[in-house]
């Protein structure tokens, strides 16, 4: 694994290795000392061309505690908001004698283009391009539903969940499955791990052709619910921008159609996870009852972005050959 | 009385002959009395030199992307004795005052006829409409009439456009994009853009302006034509307004000629263009229709841009293809397995052009008609590369394709241009003059 742009690069052997590499780094999160030697002398660079703080500190986290050398790069206030262009900008960061690259962009894309311009030769992650990919997310997301399959502890040190896929699991996608990137890194990456996807949102926000995605669409989020027994309900922001493009006519039809309410919270079968990539809309798509409840596992993903992001940078910069699994 | 032989040219590929060449027309071969410079063209195919309803040549205003001069050397290497040039320059070229400057540096620039394009619009703006009977009456003698780059959305200027150049023959050149549809578009919209998260252009935006311009057309009884068309469903609007008998032409580029959506998983914005590529289905319907006649012309949209505007992101990238000097050898291999021949070939990229321009000069091997025309090598084996070619922009989406077409040599009003693939002399025009004594 050069590089980390998409999940559709994920066979699911290297799925579920890294999996298995984020336990291990799960394990040190609740150590005194919470860091590896393992990154000691290497510059990880967080190239933020779009705010993302919650991103940016969970990349930064996990660089740290593999002891790398982090440099935060926000394009707000340099160069780049002065015209200064990509290639510059990264032949800079590559001049300067960075190790790899942590990268975020409002445009789809841009991750996969970085590793494949020649302007720079270290390994890319890609931290959300667009409406495209987040495959940070998408692992983080696994993580957490292998460990609630598995009847563990959601995050922090547990065993049991090593070396297992997804196999014989349902997990659905609610909302704006049209401009998600985390929809997107999500149908991917649950596919190859052996999960049935169900997408549910309005017409108006599934991506044209949807039908030909590897997942089941529903329009009617009771529907869906009265046909499957969820293993995981993802509950998706919806960004305000959408509120008035006509996507949907208001907040108030949108939640009584696709938002997670206290009716239908309380209509899923007892064993279902509700997850959320954050931040949370409380009272648009969620209600504050399935958000507070024990079956939330919201901050476990949260926690569980460190280990993943962790167990990434780890496999691009250490390889495989060189791993010590226990 | 400067003359030129062309000896033992298989003319439209079909017989071999010789054609004569006096004082800028073709003339009898028994009429030409001393054959003083003689081209031996024995395996070359004579077609009459290509006419591009459609390229932008960027100067006034962008000149690090493309000169007049520039665009017209690539032109004639392309075998383009005839060139129209889009008014989307800065400053757009919606006055007699410009389209008369671009005029004039074609002349004087002397690789090819440079023919202005009027904006339609007020800065092409969408707004009101350009002095269009001006820039008719100008010099430059403009004729076609587009804001290509946008589209007249507004049903009524669209309208209004129509109806006016009736007044001087004139047509109008429609870049088919519904604005509200295409906000932010990226890409063709299907498979492929939902998958790499990119905004989608969906065929409707552009399907739905033919299908209401054409019927514009057809209400008001006025010339209409499509530029680049890219769709499926616009060849069978184009289809179906001509079984109407519509005044309507339309064009297609040779990269929708040949090229899908499927490259953009590259992220590289050398595909970026504008109408985007689109799908497998779409190619070979714009194949069809270009076989059948639906589809009347050529138009290269050829779209220099500078490094720095392709060398980026896919998101900030401009959206543009250059095609000159590929466009014949791309339209044989797009059209290697419809029956199509070397005079279908004179047809859209010559004859028909020249005749929906109004160019009498142009388009034809005919004794007394202008000496412009090309020699082309079936069998030659080329590998293109774009280092190589005279257009400043270096965004050819054919870069490392194998063709077997080379533009071998190239004759603008008798005189040659283009020898052996190489410019040679120029042969411009001083202020008054003419190509034709």
């Amino acid at each position: 694994m050069r590089h980390l742009l998409s999940t559709t690069d994920l066979t699911r052997d290297d799925a579920v290795d890294l999996l298995d590499v984020a336990e291990e780094m799960a394990q040190v999160s609740e150590r005194e000392v919470k860091k590896l030697p393992v990154l000691r002398g290497r510059t990880v660079v967080n190239l933020f061309f779009e705010d993302s703080t919650r991103t940016r500190l969970s990349f930064e986290a996990a660089a740290k505690r593999l002891s790398a050398d982090v440099i935060n790069f926000s394009a707000k206030g340099s160069s780049v908001s002065k015209g200064e262009s990509l290639q510059d900008t990264m032949q800079t960061l590559a001049a300067m004698g960075a190790d790899a690259v942590v990268v975020r962009h409002a445009g789809s894309g841009t991750p996969h283009r970085l590793a494949t311009s020649g302007w720079i030769d270290v390994p890319i992650l890609n931290a959300g391009d667009g409406t495209h990919e987040h495959p940070t997310q998408a692992l983080l997301d696994s993580f957490t539903l292998r460990r609630v399959r598995g009847g563990l502890p959601a995050s922090g040190p547990a065993e049991g969940a090593r070396g297992t896929d997804l196999a014989g699991s349902t997990v659905a996608i609610v909302g704006d499955i049209l401009h998600s990137r985390v929809a997107r890194s999500n149908v991917h990456l649950l596919n190859t791990l052996g999960a049935q996807v169900v997408l549910i949102g309005p017409p108006t926000l599934m991506p044209w052709g949807v039908e030909e995605w590897p997942a089941e669409v529903f329009y009617d989020y009771d529907d869906a619910l009265a046909a499957h027994e969820f293993d995981a309900v993802m509950m998706l922001r919806v960004q305000l921008e959408r509120m008035h493009q006509s996507f949907f006519p208001n907040p108030r039809e949108y939640t009584r159609l696709w938002g997670l309410t206290p009716q239908r919270y309380r209509a899923l079968p007892g064993h279902t996870a509700i997850m959320h990539p954050g931040p949370m809309n409380r009272g648009f798509e969620i209600c504050a009852e399935a958000a507070d409840s024990p079956r939330a596992v919201v901050l476990s993903q949260v926690a569980n972005g460190v280990a993943v992001r962790m167990a990434a940078l780890y496999r691009l910069l250490m390889g495989t050959e060189s791993e010590g699994r226990s | 009385m400067t003359s030129l032989l062309i000896r033992n040219a298989s003319v439209l590929g079909g017989e071999v002959r010789d054609l004569a060449i006096a004082d800028g027309r073709f003339v009898e071969v028994e009429a030409l009395a001393d054959p003083g410079r003689v081209i031996d063209a024995e395996g070359l195919i004579a077609l009459p030199g290509f006419v591009d309803l459609h390229t932008h040549l960027r100067e006034p205003g962008r000149e690090d992307a493309e000169t007049v001069l520039t665009g017209s050397q690539s032109a004639a290497r392309g075998g383009y004795t005839a060139v129209h040039a889009m008014a989307n320059t800065a400053p757009v070229a919606d006055t007699a005052g410009v389209v008369e400057q671009v005029w004039n540096l074609g002349r004087e620039a002397g690789w090819t006829e440079v023919v202005p394009i009027g904006a339609v619009t007020v800065g092409q703006q969408g707004e009101q409409l350009a002095e269009l009977g001006a820039m008719a009456r100008s010099a430059a003698d403009v004729r076609i009439f587009s804001d290509d780059g946008h589209c007249v959305a507004d049903p009524l200027l669209m309208r209004r456009a129509l109806e006016y150049v009736k007044t001087f023959d004139g047509i109008i050149a429609q870049h088919s994009q519904e604005p509200r549809l295409t906000e932010g578009a990226q890409m063709n919209e299907g498979i492929v853009s939902s998958e790499l998260g990119l905004p989608g252009w969906p065929a409707v935006a552009e399907e739905a302006i033919i299908a209401r311009d054409i019927l514009l057309a057809e209400h008001v009884g006025s010339r209409l034509h499509v530029c680049h068309l890219s769709t499926r469903g616009s060849v069978e609007l184009v289809r179906w307004a001509k079984s109407r008998g519509v005044a309507v032409t339309a064009e297609v580029t040779p990269h929708h000629l040949m090229l899908t959506d499927e490259l953009v998983r590259s992220y590289d914005p050398l595909y970026k263009v504008n109408p985007p590529l689109r799908t497998r289905a779409d190619v070979d319907a714009v194949r069809a229709g270009l076989a059948d006649g639906t589809i009347d012309v050529i138009g290269t949209d050829h779209a220099p841009h500078t490094a720095e505007h392709k060398c980026c992101e896919w998101t900030a990238a401009a959206m543009g293809m250059v095609g000159m000097e590929t466009a014949l050898a791309i339209v044989v291999e797009a059209m290697r397995d419809h029956d199509f021949g070397w005079s279908d070939v004179a047809r859209v990229m010559s004859s028909r052009p020249a005749e929906i321009s109004g160019l009498p000069e142009q388009g034809s091997l005919a004794p007394g008609r202008g000496a412009n025309l090309v020699l082309v090598d079936p069998d030659a084996a080329v590998r293109v590369d774009p280092n190589e070619h005279a257009t400043l922009g270096r965004n050819n989406p054919f870069a490392g394709f194998e063709v077997s077409t080379r533009i071998v040599h190239t004759v603008l009003y008798g005189h040659q241009v283009v020898a052996d693939g190489s410019l040679t002399t120029a042969h411009p025009i001083t202020e008054g003059g003419s190509w034709i004594v």
